[in-house]
């Protein structure tokens, strides 16, 4: 399976990035080949072997309902590019 | 109901957040109204190298909600991540439930006091939990350019339930919602308060036309609508009757079926009183899931969760159906009883045990006790008259020692003055009147009244209220509709 300029521009517009033609042409390339790579994979022979969820084989990890403390506001919004005094700040959102 | 040219077929995705203390994968407060980002950790606010651990309270409450809602439980389930990006998920995915969801095929039967459908079972494809996000405020009178996020909310329990397309007129949506908040309730799972946020509904909205040109062919499927931002159920059921009308307008004039067009969003313009068009979704394959590699699965053995289903306690269908054959009250009785919560029903059937008339203790619980309860806002842990010292109020009305309206007025006496039955009694002046004095009273009367007697002898019985009035001047406690009874009875047997 190889990957068109077209499956390119759907994943940035989905990952909301803004790429130049050329970034396009470059990462058309570049992500073709780690899906080859990834591709690989389909040559092995699965047919009898049971689906895997998850590569660790635990289940049933759990916490109890029990409240902890949250971090201080200000240091939770210490690393936000744009805040106020309680909130994070971001271009204008509009509707739903 | 008037016979529309079309079928409105509805399906409704409800979302009620689960009444846990913590979030779903982090130890963050559930708390509403907290100032904004004060409950939020590397977790839920989607730092790097967080680890999620699932809250077990949590699904224990969703597989307690899945049962209720007779709904399969696989014994195993896993955890998927739901990819998009906004500013109120800080991760750039939801965790989410996708292939294996925790519960599905399950079921919820509603019915309508009102008779304006029948008595059905609406499938629930499935029911799964989730994360929610958290909350943007833009304030479009301060002009700014920026939006405000708050991440409270992220990471909190969701269960999103999903039913099948099967409700077939806004009244069978609103039983639904209306039915589940009930059973949501009674499961104390969630408080399901929708100012708060804690249910929430979308409903997918379609129309069924006959095909005029195959009359018993399939009928024609307009495109798919969903419909969001209803804050109440009174807005859900306006919102369906607003979009049948509309989709029925734009068939005739565009003849667009299902799948001619992409699948529309509208929002519900509560003060307008329409839908309007939102921006498209995007279409779900391109939410990418995959499943989580931070969460393991969950396994539940079928014996778990027999476990679970027993301590379901009593719901609401079994509940009114138990009023029914004990107590011997109408199913639109039993309704009104049981969606006024558990507690209130344990009170009707103290009383209805202690006066021993299921019906009568309805009666009162119904026009007078929910009527004071919704007057001052109060729960019925607050009435002032509790169940044993009502059944002795009861009981002077069922000896006819009382008429209903005197009655309230001990009622009332009892409530304001937190008085006895008795006490409440001699305050009003109202003294009992013992039957062998009234059956004197009566007997006077009848000597001193030939003529209304013989009217009452020619079958007008309706000539013994004069009688009423002459005894109640004698005697203002007497009961009025025993006076009626001895003074056509003593008239029969007079000469
Ligand atoms: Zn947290």
């Amino acid at each position: 399976m190889s990957l068109s300029a077209s499956d390119v521009e759907k994943v940035s517009l989905l990952a909301r990035l803004l790429l130049t033609p050329q970034e396009i042409e470059a990462l058309t390339s570049q992500l073709g080949q780690i899906v080859e790579y990834v591709d690989q994979l389909g040559e092995i022979d699965t047919e009898q072997v049971e689906p895997l969820a998850h590569a660790v084989e635990l289940v049933n990890v759990w916490a109890d309902d029990e409240v902890r403390p949250s971090l201080p506001r200000d240091e939770v919004l210490s690393g936000a590019p744009h805040r106020d005094e309680d909130s994070y700040l971001v271009p204008a959102v509009l509707g739903d | 109901m008037s016979e529309l040219p079309y079928k409105i077929v509805i399906g409704l995705e409800v979302h009620v957040q689960l009444a846990t203390q913590s979030k779903l994968f982090c130890r963050c407060s559930t708390q509403f109204g907290a100032p904004p980002n004060t409950q939020t950790c590397p977790v839920c606010s989607g730092m790097p190298g967080a680890l999620p651990v699932l809250n077990r309270e949590a699904y224990r409450m969703a597989v307690r909600a899945a049962l209720a809602l007779n709904c399969e439980i696989p014994e195993f389930t896993k955890w998927d991540r739901k990819q998009y990006y906004y500013p109120d998920l800080p991760k750039g995915y939801q965790i989410s439930q996708f292939d294996l969801p925790m519960s599905q095929h399950g079921h919820l039967a509603i019915s309508d006091p009102k008779n304006r459908f029948e008595p059905k079972r609406v499938g629930i494809i499935r029911a799964h939990l989730e994360e929610d996000a958290g909350k943007s405020m833009h304030d479009e009178q301060a002009g700014t350019a920026d939006s405000r996020i708050d991440l409270n909310r992220c990471g909190t329990p969701l269960l999103e339930i999903v039913s099948e397309p099967e409700m077939y007129s806004p009244e069978e949506a609103k039983a639904y919602l209306t039915e589940l908040k009930l059973l949501l309730t009674y499961l104390e799972v969630s408080d399901c308060n929708m100012q708060e946020g804690s249910l929430r509904v979308d409903a997918n909205v379609n129309l069924h036309i006959p095909d005029p040109e195959a009359a018993d062919g399939p009928p024609i499927a307009t495109p798919i609508v969903e419909v969001k931002n209803m804050n109440s159920f009174r807005a859900v059921e306006r919102a369906l009757h607003y979009e049948a009308d509309r989709q029925w307008e734009v068939w005739q004039e565009s003849h667009q079926r299902l799948g001619d067009v992409p699948k529309q969003t509208r929002g519900w313009d509560e003060n307008a009183e329409i839908t309007r068009g939102q921006r498209s979704k995007e279409e779900s394959s391109d939410y990418r899931y995959f499943p989580d590699p931070d969460l393991v699965p969950v396994v539940m053995s079928a014996k778990e969760t027999a476990e679970i289903r027993n301590q379901l306690g009593e719901l609401p269908a079994a509940l009114r159906k138990r009023l029914e054959e004990t107590y011997g009250i109408k199913p639109y009785d039993s309704d009104v009883l049981v969606n006024q919560g558990r507690a209130l029903v344990d009170y009707y059937i103290e009383l209805a045990e202690q006066c021993g008339d299921g019906k009568l203790a309805s009666n009162w619980v119904q026009q007078d006790v929910l009527r004071l309860l919704n007057e001052r806002e109060i729960s019925i842990d607050d009435y002032a008259v509790r169940p044993s010292a009502f059944a002795e109020l009861l009981a002077k009305v069922q000896d006819g020692k009382l008429d209903t309206s005197r009655g309230r007025e001990v009622l009332a006496e009892m409530i304001e003055a937190g008085l006895s039955v008795a006490d409440a009694m001699e305050k009003l002046g109202i003294a009992e009147v013992d039957d062998s004095e009234l059956v004197e009273l009566c007997q006077s009367l009848i000597a001193a009244n030939p003529k209304i007697v013989a009217d009452i002898q020619a079958g007008n019985l309706k000539a013994a209220g004069a009688l009423i009035g002459q005894a109640k001047k004698q005697n203002p406690n007497v009961n009025p509709s025993r006076v009626r009874e001895l003074c056509i009875e003593l008239s029969s047997e007079a000469s």
